[in-house]
């Protein structure tokens, strides 16, 4: 072009081939025909093998019963039930496996994340201990590890470890006295909720006040006793006048195994064990790095201006490091979930194990068991992570 | 000035005074460290409490109490609180090799020391042998440790279920890594093309792949790709899980590499243009070497990621390391109450070590690589 500005006279017609424009063009078309192409091979011969092997296509199967059981169900579930059904249930627990995973693991993460900056030595190499270890052996490993060598090697339920004689631990599961609410106990409950929502917009108000005149009212006390006093006090004068609010369903030993009560399989726990640890190892690498990224001035600055440690680490290192942590723990709670398909190896009932393990194996369907379990997989990571910047929005940096 | 003198000292000749006793030595140490608040030193106390309480024990059952040497289950079943560290020993060829014939070890032995030798090249080598590492590690180094791990050309072949163990472990990661990292450059190289068909078909690889667990990847490599396949071509089990972990894991390496395109500066690509080279010479010679530079580290994470994933593959009925380490744990002969725990815990130091190794070399790395910025 400038060339052609210098000299004054048109540029020469430069072939197609060299032409940037015409080349990406073209680069482009023959991408896309290339991967069409293998798509439509793939899709064809797909069909072919099919119409041999004689199966058909289709989301009918999902209505037929599945004949099969499930060990976990928190929905009602029968062998005679649906495969739909199955697929339901087997979803709750991939869910169940993954909000409680998550659960634990930022409370480990950010306990061991902190730990790791502690002025204490021992405290400091403690933690430095968990993570090395934990982050480098396959989680695999670690579910059967807790599962084989720890809780299947337990005593069984007649030598059953018990505290207190409610809680019960032996080699199948763990039992818990399940709460039994009676009638009145909604009024607690109502209470409580209430309490909530009196303190959120209270706190809400407060703020809005402070903002305007810089008076800081604590409303820390009255929160406590809001929330936690007052549903207590309640459930005792409904205990003297109406009767107990609630019933604790106690487990019991009946003939060879527990009855009553909460009954967590150790599939269940062996796998939240394993996830939690394993995922909290690696929060707290990234717990760490957070408050590592904030500067030490902001500390210094904070101290210069009277705040205590304790309010300089809530008001202003937190909320600073945030920002630094929560993408890759974004990443982490995904990981998390996907991870939780390791529950195949050691039969936990979840999505993988259920409708792609069982439900395959029965029906045959390849192509739509495979692109639905999929498809349900990538919804969760986008959910995920639609949530998280939601919640990354909030906390980013505001700026001009 | 003089009135206030009381020493014998000239002004500023005072020779230093030895800090107080309770700022140096094990105390001082003791005092910083452990018990520099209330707080502290209960955590420090609560902490050796819990160094007290689980360290003898584990000293023990590892070492004190373990049986070292056993013969079979009954040697183990004697001492119930010690390690079974005579399962380790005795199957220790099938954890290494799996069901590979023992007449033929030596061909994975040999594969093994040229793949140490050659990371080794790539790894720490200067300019030139690293170049020619990188090269031979891409081109003929596959097909040789094929021909040596499979057989042909003379030598026994021995078919694929016949491998096993740490061999099938490092066959995956390592033909993982090597297949995913120029498939990562060009997805890479493809979702930074300003060409939106090209750039939108690479994000939606990347996504889908990095979306879903790698078991449903590995179950419809195992499922569906018999129904891709036109009549007759038929995979064998290994190579449908290494095309899944490839593409799987090339996904990652996309992302890592994307980061490293992302932090060339500008003016290198200008530079680049600014001299006449195409697109594919500037990414050759100018942007690629600086952009990958920055990223071993990353590359070496994604590769301790790699290597942990392999253990899945014996969901879909592959034997590697993990799983024969598990099978041992359900044979009869072997069905003592230690034996679980010794062969779980035997298992985790040996990927301990590959990945706590890898990890250093990768911090290491990072320090030497960062000196240029951060000063």
């Amino acid at each position: 072009m400038a060339e052609a500005a210098v000299t004054g006279s048109k540029p020469d017609r430069v072939a197609i081939l060299n032409d940037p424009r015409w080349r990406s063009i073209i680069f482009q078309v023959v991408a896309l025909v290339l991967v069409i192409t293998i798509g439509w091979y793939l899709v064809t011969n797909t069909q072919a093998n099919m119409e041999k092997r004689n199966i058909g296509f289709g989301l009918d199967f999902l209505s037929i019963p599945a004949g099969f059981d499930i060990i976990q169900t928190l929905i009602p579930y029968t062998s005679s039930s649906s495969y739909s059904q199955a697929f339901f249930v087997s979803l709750i627990n991939t869910l169940l496996v993954a909000i409680v995973g998550i659960f634990f693991a930022t409370i480990l993460g950010f306990i061991a994340g902190v730990a790791r900056l502690s002025s204490n030595w021992l405290i400091k190499n403690l933690a430095a201990v968990y993570v090395e270890v934990f982050r480098n052996v396959p989680l695999l490993l670690q579910i059967f590890f807790w599962y084989h060598a720890v809780l299947k090697t337990l005593p069984g339920p007649r030598q059953s470890l018990s505290m207190l004689e409610i809680f019960f631990l032996n080699n199948r599961g763990v039992y818990l006295p399940g709460p039994q609410p009676q009638g009145s106990f909604w009024i607690i409950c109502a209470l409580l909720v209430g309490a909530v929502i009196t303190m959120v917009v209270w706190k809400k108000r407060e703020d809005r006040r402070q903002e305007l005149t810089g008076e800081r009212r604590d409303l820390f006390g009255i929160g406590l006793g809001l929330i936690l006093v007052l549903p207590m006090v309640a459930f005792v004068v409904i205990w003297q006048v109406a009767g107990t609010p609630l019933t604790w369903d106690i487990p019991t030993l009946r003939g060879f195994n527990f009855g009553g009560g909460i009954e967590i399989l150790p599939e269940l726990l062996s796998l939240v064990i394993a996830l939690s640890v394993y995922t909290g190892a690696f929060i707290a690498e990234n717990v760490r790095s957070g408050i590592q990224a904030v500067s030490r001035g902001q500390t210094e600055a904070a101290f210069a201006l009277g705040i205590r440690p304790g309010p300089t680490m809530r008001l202003i290192i937190i909320p600073q490091a945030l920002r630094v942590i929560i993408p890759p723990l974004t990443s982490q709670y995904l990981n998390l979930t996907k991870n939780s398909s390791l529950a195949v190896a050691i039969a936990y009932p979840d999505l993988v194990a259920v409708f792609m393990g069982t439900t395959l194996n029965q029906t045959g369907r390849a192509v739509e068991i495979v692109g639905i379990t999929m498809g349900i997989y990538l919804l969760l990571s986008l959910l995920t992570s639609v949530i998280m910047n939601w919640y990354n929005a909030r906390v980013a940096l505001v700026e001009r | 000035m003089g009135q206030f003198q009381t020493s014998a000292y000239a002004p500023g000749a005072h020779p230093d005074l030895p800090p107080p006793p309770s700022t140096v030595g094990i105390v001082g140490w003791l005092r910083t460290n452990l018990f520099s608040s209330v707080f502290n030193s209960v955590l420090t106390i609560l902490a050796i409490f819990l160094l007290l309480v689980a360290v003898p024990p584990l000293l023990d059952w590892s070492i004190f109490d373990a049986a070292w040497m056993a013969e079979s289950k009954d040697d183990c079943l004697k001492n119930p609180d010690g390690a079974c560290w005579g399962f380790v020993t005795s199957r220790f060829g099938q954890f290494m090799y799996g069901f590979y014939p023992s007449a033929e070890r030596w061909r994975v032995d040999l594969v093994g020391v040229l793949t140490v030798l050659l990371i080794g090249m790539v790894l720490f080598g200067k300019g030139k042998i690293r170049g020619y590492g990188v090269l031979i590690f891409l081109a003929p180094f596959p097909v040789a440790a094929f021909i040596l791990l499979y057989g042909g050309v003379g030598l026994t072949v021995v078919e694929t279920n016949q491998w096993g163990g740490m061999m099938l472990t490092l066959v995956i990661a390592v033909t993982g890594i090597t297949a995913s990292l120029p498939l990562g450059v060009l997805l890479a190289l493809g979702r930074r093309s300003n060409m939106p068909i090209i750039r939108n078909l690479c994000v939606i690889f990347i996504e889908f792949w990095r979306g879903v667990p790698l078991i449903t990847i590995l179950f419809m490599a195992s499922v569906m790709f018999p129904l891709f396949m036109p009549e007759g071509v038929n995979f064998n089990q290994l190579l449908r899980a290494l095309i899944g972990v490839a593409l799987f894991s090339a996904a990652y390496m996309a992302e890592v590499i994307r980061g490293g395109l992302q932090a060339i500066p500008k003016g290198q690509y200008e530079a680049a243009s600014a001299l006449g080279l195409g697109y594919w010479q500037s990414m050759r010679l100018i942007i690629l070497p600086q952009a990958l530079t920055i990223v071993i580290p990353g590359i070496v994470n994604t590769f301790i990621g790699l290597f942990k994933d392999t253990t899945l593959v014996l969901i879909i009925g592959l034997i590697d390391f993990l799983s024969a380490v598990n099978t041992g744990t359900q044979d009869v002969k072997w069905s003592a109450f230690t034996v679980p725990m010794t062969a779980y815990v035997f298992a985790a130091i040996v990927y301990f070590i590959f990945c706590f190794g890898m990890s250093r070399y990768s911090i290491s790395l990072e320090k030497n690589l960062a000196t240029g910025h951060k000063q």
